[in-house]
């Protein structure tokens, strides 16, 4: 069935490609706007980052990623559809303009960047591979993995990363690769594999997943850097703009404390300039983008700061309960920094 | 249309003008029509180059060179991460016409006891058959393949309570490890033994039946045969030692070392598609039976012939040129549906080439096109073979 997707996907790229006229930009942006919402591509079910409730609705990560985008252009965060993606037929999905964003998990890497006309806006999240094994194994160490079976997502950079590593150690071990993540947690949980390799956070919200959470243990070893961010299509620098600022504003919205609760007030009645410019009291730096003046504020009130982001699918507020550590903002020692507003 | 142009009537007839001589016409929109879909193919082709580059999506098929980077489960020939995706595409194809090749023969042997058994007259056998062919035909392929995987090759014991048949195979989740032959001393004799006793049986069949067309004395070719090909490769073993030396798989760590594995994707995914297959071989097998008519069947009978002598020199010579036709048909299928693969890791062409392939190198046109094309080939080398063997045994009209 997958093959079916994505094989469809790779004619409508091929047709696109063939008959259609030539990228332009703000192309996107105009497309968008005539059609209503946002179409994002994210992943085909991973608690966190995107899926869906028990009433349909899709959350996570990812998803506010998505819905920011909404709420800066639309100033409605609701007006996203939806398009769930395996790790095989995103790229395509983006190239072929099936989807506007891909927001799905995908890390950032030179080839993607510059080989298949994607370019990435930013980082969500800052990710590393590791590996998650049965606790009836005793294994504590991935250095004691010789000769493990090991289940993989295919067309992945952790197919890449998992052969670097074994080499690198002069470890053996066969690759079982699969489609999607369910049938990668299927066969771990029956024991087809050892272990299971991927990016430590899908890893914790695969866990969960599985019939007996907690016969399995994530090893300490984080094995490659992966920067987890959205992409879109090469060629259209506006939208391209879009939906990086969309990020950088909930992370400077964090910096300066503002928060869902708080915006609405602080954009009346602030007085640090900083918070004034991101929230459109002084200048109108949504105009530069093509987008409303008060386009951070509503992307803050109706989708969060990201720390509430971060709290709310993945962190404390979560089940995942993942600490922010790489992901904590610049002077709170971790990674996360925007560029100012101004 | 010759016909009339050769009518001397309608050639003394004057010519109104050359656009109504049907001749030129034909030419000219035959011309305009071969003009219209060479430029089609063409503006598509350019301009996809384009907007390839436009979009900064590199194109071309220098990615065949590059280092793979990424490991795979199953390769018959040597592999290591370093290796290009050329050999990957080669060890993809390799694991498609494994499939195909071990599912056709399984199908056909299959298909054949089920076509026949089918029309058995004990009742016991013929409903079985029935309900063996109406179960597997009119279940879609992909979900059997998932039954097998996940409902019988999956729930499998792991490997250290692996079902242990005489400490030689062991059958687990992990696939059947059985041991694996190395040449030992004995090796070319034996190899030997088996080339002298294949030629002996074959220059001996060319003998009696020469032998029997002209005086109709019969031979018992088929015992002589077998102790020809027992007896020699015996003999050599004998005299020079064993051939092989045997390596048995050890389980060490997590898993079995040594010996050869047979993955549980591969058991599965040929289960499946041989299960799925003979069930429509099967009702070739019967219809070309049922079109053999029933006096050939007696003919045969008064003449004195046994029943299952009637079966193999009468009716199945007469039937196969009905079966082989759809037969052609079902091998197609069978390797086109061997691309379900992906659904259960198992690493085909399309899995490996079509899927990790182009997801890692995000060139899609190009995977896509080799990969469509070495289906085509594939299918088409397999529809040559078998019109070559239909040719051969076509009713020959005198």
């Amino acid at each position: 069935m997958k093959m079916v997707k994505s094989t469809l996907a790779v004619l409508t790229t091929a047709a696109v490609l063939g008959v259609s006229g030539f990228a332009q930009a703000g192309a996107t942006l105009d497309a968008v706007k005539k059609k209503g919402f946002v179409q994002c591509g994210i992943s085909d079910g991973l608690p966190g980052f995107s899926y869906a409730d028990a009433k349909g609705n899709y959350l996570g990560i990812d998803v506010d990623v998505c819905r920011a985008v909404a709420a800066a252009v639309f100033g409605d965060a609701s007006k996203v559809k939806y398009s769930p993606l395996t790790a095989k037929e995103r790229f395509t999905a983006l190239q072929s303009g099936e989807v506007d964003m891909l927001s799905r998990n995908t890390t950032w890497t030179s080839s993607r960047d510059a080989a298949m006309g994607l370019n990435f806006t930013g980082v969500t999240y800052y990710d590393g591979q590791g590996f998650l094994v049965n606790k009836k194994l005793g294994v504590s160490s991935a250095k004691e993995l010789d000769g493990a079976t090991v289940c993989i997502q295919a067309g992945t950079t952790t197919e890449l990363n998992l052969a670097d590593y074994f080499r690198a150690n002069g470890l053996k071990y066969t690759p079982i690769t699969y489609d999607t993540s369910d049938e990668s947690a299927k066969s771990l949980e029956s024991g087809r594999c050892d272990v299971l390799t991927s990016d430590q956070s899908q890893l914790y919200a695969q866990r969960i997943k599985l019939a007996a959470p907690d016969d399995y243990v994530v090893l300490p070893e984080v094995i490659s850097k992966e920067p987890l961010g959205p992409a879109v299509r090469q060629g259209d620098e506006e939208w391209f703009d879009i939906v990086r600022w969309s990020l950088l504003a909930q992370l400077n919205a964090e910096e300066l404390g503002i928060t869902s609760a708080n915006v609405e007030e602080m954009a009346k009645s602030t007085k640090n300039p900083d918070v004034a410019r991101l929230l459109g009291a002084e200048g109108d730096f949504g105009k530069d983008l093509k987008l409303p003046k008060d386009w951070a504020v509503k992307i803050i009130k109706q989708v969060g700061n990201y720390g509430e982001i971060f709290d709310r699918n993945v962190g404390a507020g979560s089940e995942l309960k993942i600490e922010r550590g790489l992901n904590a903002l610049w002077n709170k020692g971790g990674l996360q920094y925007a560029p100012p507003v101004r | 249309m010759r016909a009339a142009m050769q009518n001397p009537a309608t050639i003394s007839r004057p010519r109104a003008s050359v656009w109504t001589d049907p001749q030129v016409r034909g030419w000219l929109f035959q011309i305009i029509a071969v003009i219209a879909v060479v430029a089609i193919g063409w503006y598509l082709f350019h301009n996809t180059q384009h907007n390839l580059a436009q979009r900064g999506i590199i194109s071309g098929f220098g990615f065949l060179d590059q280092s793979a980077g990424f490991g795979i489960s199953q390769h018959l020939i040597d592999y290591t991460e370093s290796d290009s995706y050329g050999r990957v595409f080669v060890i993809g194809l390799l694991n498609t016409l494994l499939v195909s090749a071990i599912g056709i023969v399984l199908a056909t042997i299959l298909g054949f006891i089920l076509g026949v058994a089918r029309l058995s007259p004990n009742w016991l056998i013929s409903k079985l058959a029935t309900v063996y062919i109406e179960t597997f035909r009119n279940i879609p392929p992909l979900l059997q393949i998932f039954f097998w995987y996940f409902a019988v090759f999956l729930p499998l014991p792991g490997p250290r309570q692996s079902l242990n048949l005489g400490d030689t195979f062991f059958l687990s989740n992990r696939g059947l490890n059985m041991p694996s032959p190395n040449m030992a001393e004995g090796f070319w004799p034996f190899l030997i033994a088996v080339v002298v006793a294949l030629v002996a049986v074959w220059v001996l069949a060319r003998w009696a039946l020469r032998r029997f067309e002209a005086t109709g004395r019969s031979f018992p070719t088929l015992i002589t045969s077998l102790v020809l090909i027992v007896a020699l490769p015996g003999l050599a073993m004998l005299v020079f030692g064993d051939p092989f030396h045997w390596t048995v798989p050890e389980l060490k760590g997590f898993n079995y070392r040594g010996g050869w594995v047979l993955i549980p994707e591969l058991m599965a995914l040929t289960l499946a598609l041989t299960v799925y297959t003979a069930a429509f071989i099967a009702e070739n097998v019967r219809s070309g039976i049922q079109a053999v008519s029933h006096g050939q069947t007696e003919a045969a009978r008064s003449l004195g012939l046994p029943a299952g002598k009637t079966l193999r020199l009468v009716i199945i010579p007469q039937a196969l040129r009905v079966i082989i036709p759809p037969l052609t048909s079902q091998y197609l299928n069978l390797a086109k549906n061997s691309s379900l693969a992906a659904g259960i890791g198992y690493p085909d062409m399309v899995s490996l080439f079509a899927g990790t392939t182009l997801n890692q190198t995000g060139q899609a046109i190009e995977a896509i096109a080799i990969t469509m094309s070495v289906y085509l080939a594939i299918s088409i080398s397999i529809s040559i073979l078998m019109n070559w063997y239909n040719k051969r045994i076509a009713l020959i009209e005198r």
